[in-house]
């Protein structure tokens, strides 16, 4: 018996995304049909052809993956590391047969139990009871199976009470924790998690991550786990995946896997910098470099954690002889397009910075204990003259992304919503 | 313990799918059991709509084909009790398809976060229909006695024809819940199926009406050889069996399951995707 239960060879997934492709989850036939007029004679031969009726003239094909290949060794538990967007969850997905994949083959040994949401398939109607064997039954178990851990489970839940209460009057804390314990006491030889656990309160998730360790560690199931908690990750895993961009840019130990998506991956687009010939150019203001990097000695790795202090540097050329009251403004927007907040040299100096002819530098800070987990965007940066003249402006310069602190790995608190974190006085 | 091996693969099929399926059995009956114990919640009268609905229907539809256009029963039989045992086999048919076909995108959720063999979804939701069937025919039995009517022999092979409406039912059932997954238009076009043939389909009059020379052709439509089969069964003696017409429509709903189950299978992989 191989001691391999998951192997990969060149997985991919394609989707099909387009003008058509987009409206795919509600596709009325009229539509198709107004389409088929329109190109009559393509469809028709597509139709014959025995193609989708969806693809189109505008469809393009996307690769949510591409040429992956991995082994899980039996007990190994993996983290699966990368951006929004890297296929991650294609992958899971894949791995747990809702999806099948478009090229390549996987060969799994045990059986796999998906945990991609927690209280799939829970009904409002039913009771708490009933809601039990149904999530069960869903995530794989069988009645027996579900009787023998019917007592740990409403106990682990802590809903006792209301065991015969449809779950539609639960509060929102009840229901996710019922739907946690069912989840907790599968029992497959593969278990796939998904960020599924960034749910309830703090001392529910300690919990959660005891039985997750419990689960992995001591009773030697293999499990896949993603998360974009990285001290979570340490926690749990012991080996990990990197994706990027739906190929696998790197496979080992967790440690290494977390470093190498820290030191390569996070950040986006952290500096600018233009030869002088080729700078942009406005009013005799040339636009030289710009860079947003952490502040030396934070921290060893070169990527930001919430709350770090981060610095931000523009360099100017003033092309022009005579001197010139000037200003810097820019916008940060988060990656909802949220505005959260304007930096100027304005707010600052009581008069405009008078600039001879030559390089003019400007540095700021980022305090400490503000900025939140999430991708930033400096937008916007402005040289104005005299405090009303925008003598030159560019828009999209720089971005860069904020992790979750790696050290708080007790818990998978997931993103603390708000546009920013600031660490508050309490007196 | 012998080991689970899975492979996934792109357009590979799926060989152990009938044993998966069976693996998965409970799933299905718990399924069926969450349909049907949701079906009445937050209703006053509850379990009796599925006697009232068929009930209603009957006595109109006896009012009009029996009474008002005059319709000949078949043998002795009262006319409600003929209606009734079309409106039987019927109502099942109809809720089926209407169940099954809404029983995906209503399990969507289902459907995108786990695994299991599709097929099982809305097979679950045409059991559901069996049940109120089930409590319906609990009525008929109450008509038999009022009319004091005694049944052959011949109901001993009910069960048969109950299974036969089943897999009627699930044929076309399947069929529509793959298109709907895709097509929503197939939302709207149920309706107008059901309440279409419920005239096509012999409910309200007995098959004997249709001119002899027409009733082959007649009996391409699966549900006169469901509906004659139970009069057969329940009217007995009085009811004359067309048995080439029967033995068509035979052919017509196998061809629709095998067509319903192919279709299925094809597009199985993809609901995930496109739901």
């Amino acid at each position: 018996m191989s001691d391999v239960v998951i192997k990969a060879e060149g997985l991919g997934k394609k989707y099909l995304i387009g003008h058509q492709s987009e409206r795919e989850s509600y596709t009325a036939l009229r539509d198709v049909l107004t389409r088929n007029v329109k190109s009559a004679l393509h469809k028709t031969r597509q139709l014959l052809s025995g193609q989708q009726l969806l693809a189109g003239d505008e469809v393009e094909e996307f690769w949510a993956l591409r040429d992956i290949d991995f082994e899980i060794k039996r007990g190994d538990r993996v983290g699966i590391i990368g951006r929004n967007g890297a296929g991650k969850s294609t992958l899971l997905k894949i791995l747990s047969r809702i999806t099948e994949p478009s090229t390549g083959r996987v060969e799994i040994r045990g059986r796999v139990a998906s945990l991609l949401e927690v209280g799939t398939g829970f009904h409002p109607e039913l009771t708490g009871r009933e809601n039990i064997y149904l999530n069960g039954a869903i995530l794989g178990m069988t009645r027996a199976e579900i009787k023998k851990k019917f007592d740990e489970i409403v106990d682990f839940a802590g809903v006792e009470k209301f065991l015969d209460t449809p779950v539609k009057r639960y509060s929102s804390g009840m229901y996710v924790r019922l739907a946690f314990a069912v989840a907790a006491h599968l029992e497959p030889e593969i278990l796939v998690v998904d960020e599924v656990l960034a749910v309830g309160d703090a001392e529910f998730q300690k919990k959660c991550l005891g039985k997750m360790e419990d689960v992995s560690k001591n009773e030697g199931r293999t499990v896949l786990f993603v998360s974009h908690n990285m001290g979570a990750m340490t926690a749990l895993c012991n080996k990990g995946i990197l994706l990027n961009q739906g190929t696998a840019k790197y496979q080992g130990a967790i440690q290494s896997t977390i470093l190498e998506y820290l030191n390569h991956f996070t950040k986006t687009n952290r500096k600018i910098e233009y030869p002088i010939a080729k700078a942009p150019e406005s009013e005799g203001i040339k636009f030289l470099y710009a860079e947003v990097r952490p502040v030396e000695n934070v921290r060893e790795t070169d990527h930001f954690e919430v709350g770090d202090p981060i610095e931000l540097e523009f360099i100017f050329q003033n092309e022009r002889q005579d001197i010139r009251a000037l200003d810097l403004t820019f916008h940060l927007y988060d990656e909802m397009g949220n505005l959260v907040f304007v930096g100027s040299t304005g707010f600052k100096w009581k008069e405009p910075k008078q600039f001879g002819q030559g390089e003019m530098k400007f540095l700021c800070r980022i305090p400490s204990g503000l900025m939140n987990e999430g991708f930033y965007n400096v937008q916007e940066i402005l040289i104005v003259q005299d405090r009303g003249t925008v003598l030159f402006a560019q828009r999209d310069v720089l971005q860069f992304e904020v992790i979750a602190k790696q050290e708080e790995n007790w818990g998978w608190m997931g993103k603390k919503e708000g546009i920013v974190l600031p660490t508050l006085e309490w007196i | 313990m012998t080991e689970h091996l899975t492979i996934l693969e792109a357009g590979r099929a799926e060989k152990n799918y009938w044993r998966d399926l069976w693996r998965y059995r409970e799933l299905f009956f718990i399924l069926a059991w969450r349909d049907v114990s949701v079906r009445y919640k937050q209703t006053v009268i509850g379990v009796a709509w599925a006697v009232i609905r068929p009930f209603l229907t009957m006595i109109i539809f006896t009012v009009v084909f029996g009474r008002v256009a005059q319709l000949p029963s078949e043998g002795n039989a009262p006319y409600a009790l003929l209606v009734f045992a079309g409106m039987l086999p019927w109502t099942l048919f109809a809720t089926s398809l209407g169940e099954a076909s809404n029983s995906l995108i209503g399990n969507s959720n289902l459907i995108s976060k786990v695994y299991f063999p599709r097929l099982i979804v809305p097979t679950a939701a045409v059991v559901t229909a069996f049940v109120d069937f089930l409590i319906s025919f609990a009525l008929l039995v109450g008509m038999m006695i009022y009319y004091q009517y005694a049944p052959s022999w011949n109901i001993l092979l009910l069960p048969v024809f109950m299974v036969l409406a089943l897999l009627a039912s699930l044929g076309p059932g399947l069929l529509m819940t793959a298109l709907n997954v895709k097509y929503r238009d197939f939302r709207y076009i149920i309706p107008f199926i059901v309440q279409f043939g419920l005239y096509v389909s012999p409910v309200g009059f007995s098959t004997s009406v249709v001119p002899a020379e027409w009733r082959l052709l007649y009996s391409l439509n699966p549900m006169v050889g469901v509906i004659d089969g139970f009069r057969w069964c329940i009217l007995g003696n009085d009811s004359a069996m067309y048995w080439p017409g029967f033995y068509l429509s035979l052919g017509v709903t196998a061809l629709f399951l095998w067509w319903g189950i192919a279709l299925f299978r094809r597009m199985e992989k993809s609901f995930a995707d496109l739901i």
